[in-house]
């Protein structure tokens, strides 16, 4: 029987806020255990939670982002269980009236066809501590510092039909986070991390089958395959007589599988209330105006921008519109050398192979954009043949100052004394009687050499288009 | 609404308490009284009401994103029952 997968996800990312969502303890990264632990963030009895500005302006910022309905009024809820990272025995978190409604983004799958993928909602609140469970003689390690985090939870609705979709739409909304500035994303520090709710259907039925939920995957890679593995379990648990179980599972990596977290079962009763140490929160007119007013061009628009005003490919655009600190390096270049296509080319080239190559990123690059907009003029001026100046290129990577000192350093200046290149062929054509003889007799391909010859013999400097014409004049029978 | 033995016994386990089992009945009664209660106010008509997620008519203020709480962990750990290298320490949960 074909089956048909159904997945949505439900997105955790890390709010970029100095304090915690209810208290003023900070939130940077790496700091010893508890030392950012407040009494708000422990639970201790008398205190009061109160609402972090910024946190509130984030959220805003997505939901603007993707086009959503801001909830003039929303309001925080206490989701009640049990588990030593969380020390009051609830989390605050919002259930009915969230802060983000329904929007939506755009995802471009492999085939190039774009697929809109619905955004149920995206609510705030409030991220649990950490445990340990190595180390100490059998007993679990607990670190408050990562609670009361602020966290926004994006969640999707059941529109992803493959693990492929669902990993375009996690990059996607990946992608805005960074760009719009409400999030680093960071995903090693936990800073995103996402949950898949999968089922399978026989092809053409309308309702959804049971489904069951993947737990904190926190890379693309392992999306992809927790995803597949889990339909594949899912797909041969029906057709050999079972029936899905709805439950949490995890991912492991290292056997590439999901199990079952048994017994969270009952404690998904979590008796949402309101919380009533928090007023409705109200976002009017001017909040609004406030919160959005700085929105960056979004990746939608600059993708479709770059095809139009830089001439580039869709291919080009995309790759060159990944990250903002990308787009707006390539636009720099572009700009700066007056070659867009030069630009993309050797921005998507060359540079992101080197950056690759040294695992570094846009901010700690050794050519600023300026500089290699400079390289890209002396191609662009004749100065220099694309050959020689990806030798130039890797000079500046390492350091040997700007296209032009490193040019007129290592004497790479292209000859297009047509001279010059007249008499480093006459030589050649005089050193090799028979390859004469043979194109002569019509054999094309000999040409080649020719060129090769005179190219090694000016070390790269001849200007190719003036050996190509000097080389045919000179060989005609 | 009537509540019986068994959902007394599982609002107690999710609330983590501990009760005896002799005044598991009583709980029921006491508890199914108040549903009633409850279940005669949810007979009015609020059509057109909104519904009220607080009593008091105010609006949630919003602080300004500044850290402002210094380290206390070690008066916090002092009156923690089990600590080790700034950890506290709990009995050992599985998932």
């Amino acid at each position: 029987m074909p089956w048909e997968t159904v997945i949505g996800l439900e997105i955790h990312t890390q709010l970029a806020t100095q304090s915690k969502i209810f208290s003023g303890a900070p939130t940077a990264f790496g700091a010893a255990p508890n030392t950012q632990a407040c009494a708000i963030d422990l639970g201790l009895p008398g205190v009061l939670p109160v609402l972090n500005e910024r946190a509130v302006k984030l959220a805003v910022r997505f939901g603007k982002a993707i086009e959503a309905e801001i909830a003039p009024r929303s309001i925080f809820a206490r989701k009640n269980y049990f588990y030593p990272d969380l020390p009051k025995g609830y989390q605050i978190s919002q259930y009915e009236l969230p802060i983000v409604g329904r929007g939506q983004v755009e995802i471009v799958l492999d085939d190039g066809t774009v697929k809109t993928v619905g955004v149920t909602r995206a609510h705030l609140e409030e991220d649990a501590g950490k445990s340990l469970h190595e180390d100490f003689h059998g007993l679990t390690g607990i670190d408050l510092n990562r609670a009361g985090t602020p966290l926004l939870e994006i969640v999707s609705e059941p529109d992803m039909r493959s693990p492929q979709e669902a990993v375009a739409y996690a990059k996607k909304i990946h992608q805005l986070v960074r760009y719009i500035g409400i999030s680093d994303g960071n995903m090693q520090e936990g800073s995103f991390r996402m949950d898949a709710n999968v089922s399978v259907r026989p092809v053409g039925q309308k309702a959804l089958g049971t489904r069951a939920e993947i737990k904190n995957v926190n890379s693309f890679r392992f999306l992809e395959k927790a995803i597949q593995f889990e339909v594949e379990r899912q797909i041969d648990l029906i057709e050999g007589g079972g029936t899905v179980v709805q439950e949490t599972r995890l991912y492991d990596a290292a056997k590439d599988e999901t199990r079952s977290m048994r017994g969270k079962e009952e404690a998904n009763d979590y008796r949402y209330f309101p919380d009533p140490d928090l007023l409705p929160v109200e976002i009017d007119a001017a909040f609004l105006a406030e919160a959005t007013a700085d929105l960056p061009e979004l990746p939608d628009a600059k993708r479709a921008r770059f095809q139009v005003d830089h001439g580039l490919s869709e291919y080009d655009a995309n790759l060159l519109t990944a990250t903002r600190e990308l787009a707006d390096y390539f636009e720099t270049v572009a700009r700066d050398s007056g070659e867009p296509k030069l630009a993309a080319n050797w921005v998507g080239g060359e540079l992101m192979a080197a950056l690759n190559k040294t695992e570094g990123d846009l901010a700690g690059c050794p050519i600023s954009a300026t500089r290699l907009a400079g390289l890209i003029r002396r191609i662009q001026d004749g100065t220099i043949s694309g050959k020689i100046a990806k030798q130039v290129f890797e000079a500046m990577w390492n350091g040997g100052g700007d296209a032009d000192q490193v040019i007129e350093a290592q004497g790479l200046r292209q000859i297009t004394d047509s001279g010059a290149i007249e008499t480093l062929i006459d030589a050649i054509i005089a050193a090799n009687p028979d390859q004469v003889e043979q194109y002569r007799a019509g054999k094309d391909k000999v040409f080649g050499f020719f060129v090769g010859q005179a190219m090694k013999q000016s070390g790269g400097k001849a200007n190719p288009a003036q050996v190509n014409d000097i080389l045919k004049r000179k060989l005609a029978p | 609404m009537s509540l019986d033995s068994s959902d007394i016994e599982k609002i107690a386990h999710l609330a983590r308490l501990g009760i005896d089992p002799e005044r598991t009945a009583r709980y029921a009664a006491d508890l199914s009284n108040i549903l009633d209660l409850v279940a005669r106010m949810d007979a009015v008509d609020t059509a057109g009401v909104d519904p009220m997620a607080h009593p008091l008519h105010m609006v949630q203020r919003l602080r300004p994103d500044q850290p402002s709480e210094p380290d206390q962990r070690e008066p916090f750990q002092s009156i923690a029952p089990l600590t080790e290298g700034g950890l506290y320490l709990v009995p050992k949960v599985i998932e």
